[in-house]
């Protein structure tokens, strides 16, 4: 069939009643336009809170966890194997939270084609003396650099540099809420005493945010070789490893894998992370429920304008039944409008939607708990775009389709008699 | 022959079954201007729906051009209508929403068979043989009805039809016009040896050409 006429004759009959029909075309374009910056909004939100949370989170961790021996000596007696023993009071046996062997460890895993990077890390509780009064924390002795490459350590490292930790001997990076407390500027030199009883100065070379504000009242940074020192521990002490890995999703593998191999405890972020997840499904689930309900109202838009469309051109239906026309151009003519207000409201629409999110994504949002961030997240993904000129498409098709296939049934007969 | 209906009897069940159309056989040769004429309610119009093929609910009959069109889809029948019947109606003139131009086009955009520069050339030219070529470019709407059933005239001469078939084609129309529009019939008979089929109440006209089938409560007498 003849499109060009097709489109012709739609052209004519919809500009006939070009108000109605932009109208379509506006709700069609608004819904979109909302459907685009909603989407956009609410997964930059979500990729936010995950980078919060994931960009840190190391894929796989080794660690010592203290607790009571699994092989205790009544499961080795051949009398009470078949039991179901119930083990009370047992104390934690020598084992302490250093990972024996932690160079070997490290090094075999450098040889791991799945792991992107290590960084070993220790973990010291030490006091913080403030006057009279010692102030409890924690001072993570990590490897800057791998840190800081890995995990984005320099992006919470709001104020000073981060380098400092490695560059200046015996330097600490302190939790915002923590220096808060103590009111130590950069610069300042802090006392702190070890679990051991020592003291020792360090010198404050920045402050960090980690979005957490309980987490910055206590934790603090230094190098892994300053809190080796702290606590009076070669430079093989190392409490836990923390490994990233190309693939996210080999995780949990990976990390069984390890645990056997090295006889640590291994934890993968899945695990540590699972209620994230869920969060984030349900944020994009109500952003696309408010989306598709904007454009099914839309699409009741479109039906109300055809039918009346449909019921103002009877006459011209009609006479291009009369003169040669069969009902499926009829119906076609009545589609190709219904799909025009769809790609022209569908198409302004994604245009204003990208110039909502621009606008969204220049408001300024400060807020202490993000220090990275200093306006509202929006994400650009085309993916959302393509969504929105589908769904548009296919709703506008949907609305058309109906008064179409009554503008197709109707017979000239009835409305040429009938005057 | 040009057109044969056999035997076609039609009726309305509007809640009662009311025969309206009576066994009605009628044959059109090639090339005769021919007028259908009777009392109003006679069933006239009724008849023509069924030869020009909009209605299909009858029983009987339809030839048209050595083809039987009786039990013939809906977009068949369509193409039959668009490349063999030119239609004049009485009140249903032209779609305002175009030029009057573009009405004489449009049912030979339809069949697609000439090119649109041709097409639009051809319209022309019917345009001027009916005097109307000075409004080509103007919208239907701002015509008088003379002057739009003359459009309707040349939209029904577009693809060179086998027929043209009119209901009251001068019904609405004064005593001037009703002249210049039957003067174009009988040109367009005389010159051209066009097959005419026009149904009409006015004995004037219906005297004035080569036939004459007059109808009854729903039989040709
Ligand atoms: N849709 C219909 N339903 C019922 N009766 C109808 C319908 N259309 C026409 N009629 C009846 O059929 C008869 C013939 O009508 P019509 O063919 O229009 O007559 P004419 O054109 O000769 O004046 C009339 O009595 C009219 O009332
Ligand atoms: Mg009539």
């Amino acid at each position: 069939m003849n499109y060009p006429l097709i489109w012709n004759i739609a052209q004519s009959l919809s500009l006939a009643r070009w108000k109605q029909t932009l109208v379509a075309a506006v709700g069609v374009m608004f819904s979109i336009t909302m459907f685009i910056a909603l989407l956009g909004f609410m997964n930059g939100l979500n990729d936010l809170l995950d980078s919060l949370v994931l960009n840190r989170t190391p894929h796989v961790r080794l660690f010592n966890e203290i607790k009571a021996n699994e092989n205790q000596p009544i499961l080795l007696d051949n009398r009470y194997k078949k039991y179901h023993n119930f083990i009370r009071s047992i104390k934690p046996n020598g084992k302490n939270a250093q990972i024996a062997n932690s160079a070997a460890i490290i090094n075999t895993l450098k040889k791991d084609k799945r792991v992107l990077g290590i960084s070993p890390k220790m973990i010291a509780q030490v006091f913080f003396n403030v006057g009279e009064t010692d102030v409890t924390g924690v001072v993570n002795g990590i490897d800057v650099e791998a840190e800081a490459r890995l995990f984005s350590f320099g992006d919470y490292v709001t104020a000073g540099s981060y380098m400092d930790l490695k560059n200046i001997p015996n330097s600490i990076i302190l939790g915002k809420g923590l220096a808060d407390k103590m009111l130590a500027n950069i610069g300042d030199v802090v006392q702190i005493t070890t679990a051991k009883g020592d003291r020792f100065p360090l010198k404050v070379v920045g402050y960090f945010q980690s979005g957490l504000g309980e987490i910055d009242k206590v934790q603090s940074y230094t190098s892994l070789k300053t809190a080796q020192k702290l606590i009076g521990q070669s430079n093989a002490y190392v409490t836990d490893i923390q490994i990233k890995l190309y693939d996210l999703n080999m995780a949990p593998t990976v990390s069984k894998e390890y645990a056997q191999i090295f006889g640590t405890d291994a934890e993968d972020i899945q695990t540590a992370n699972a209620q994230f997840e869920t969060g984030s499904s349900l944020r994009s689930l109500i952003s696309y429920a408010v989306g598709i309900t904007l454009l099914i109202v839309a699409g009741f838009g479109i039906y109300n304008i055809l039918n009346m469309l449909i019921y103002e051109k009877m006459d011209t239906i009609a006479i291009l039944k009369a003169t040669g026309f069969a009902g499926s151009d009829v119906k076609k003519i009545f589609i190709t409008i219904a799909i025009s207000i769809g790609i022209l409201g569908g198409c302004t629409g994604l245009f204003f939607g990208f110039l909502l999110s621009l606008l969204i994504d220049n408001v300024p949002f400060k807020t202490a708990a993000l220090p990275t961030i200093s306006t509202y997240p929006v994400n650009y993904d085309l993916k959302y775009y393509l969504i929105g000129i589908t769904f548009s498409l296919i709703t506008t098709y949907l609305a058309g389709l109906f008064p179409a296939r009554k503008a197709s049934k109707i017979d000239p007969v009835d409305i040429i008699r009938g005057k | 022959m040009l057109l044969e209906a056999k035997h076609i009897n039609k009726s309305f069940h509007d809640p009662v079954t009311v025969p309206i159309l009576k066994d009605v056989s009628i044959e059109i040769p090639k090339g005769q201007f021919t007028s259908i004429v009777g009392k109003s309610g006679c069933g006239k119009s009724t008849l023509l729906y069924i030869l020009s093929t909009m209605d299909t609910d009858y029983e009987g009959e339809l030839w048209i051009d050595g083809e039987r069109l009786t039990g013939k889809t809906e977009a068949e029948l369509a193409r039959v209508r668009n490349e063999k019947i030119g239609f004049v109606f009485q009140f249903h003139y032209l779609l305002n929403e175009f030029s009057v131009l573009q009405n004489v086009m449009l049912p030979g955009l339809k069949l697609g068979k000439i090119s649109h520069q041709e097409l639009e050339h051809r319209a022309f030219e019917h345009l001027r043989k009916l005097g109307m070529d000075s409004k080509a470019l103007k919208k239907a709407n701002q015509l008088s009805g003379g002057e739009k059933q003359r459009v309707a005239i040349a939209r029904a001469l577009i693809n060179d039809p086998l027929i043209i078939m009119g209901d009251e084609p001068t019904g609405n129309l004064d005593k001037k016009n009703t002249e210049v529009v039957f003067d174009i019939f009988r040109q367009l008979s005389e010159e051209y040896k066009q097959s005419l089929l026009i149904v009409t109440h006015d004995p004037n006209f219906a005297e004035r050409t080569q036939r004459i089938i007059e109808m009854e409560d729903g039989r040709v007498i």
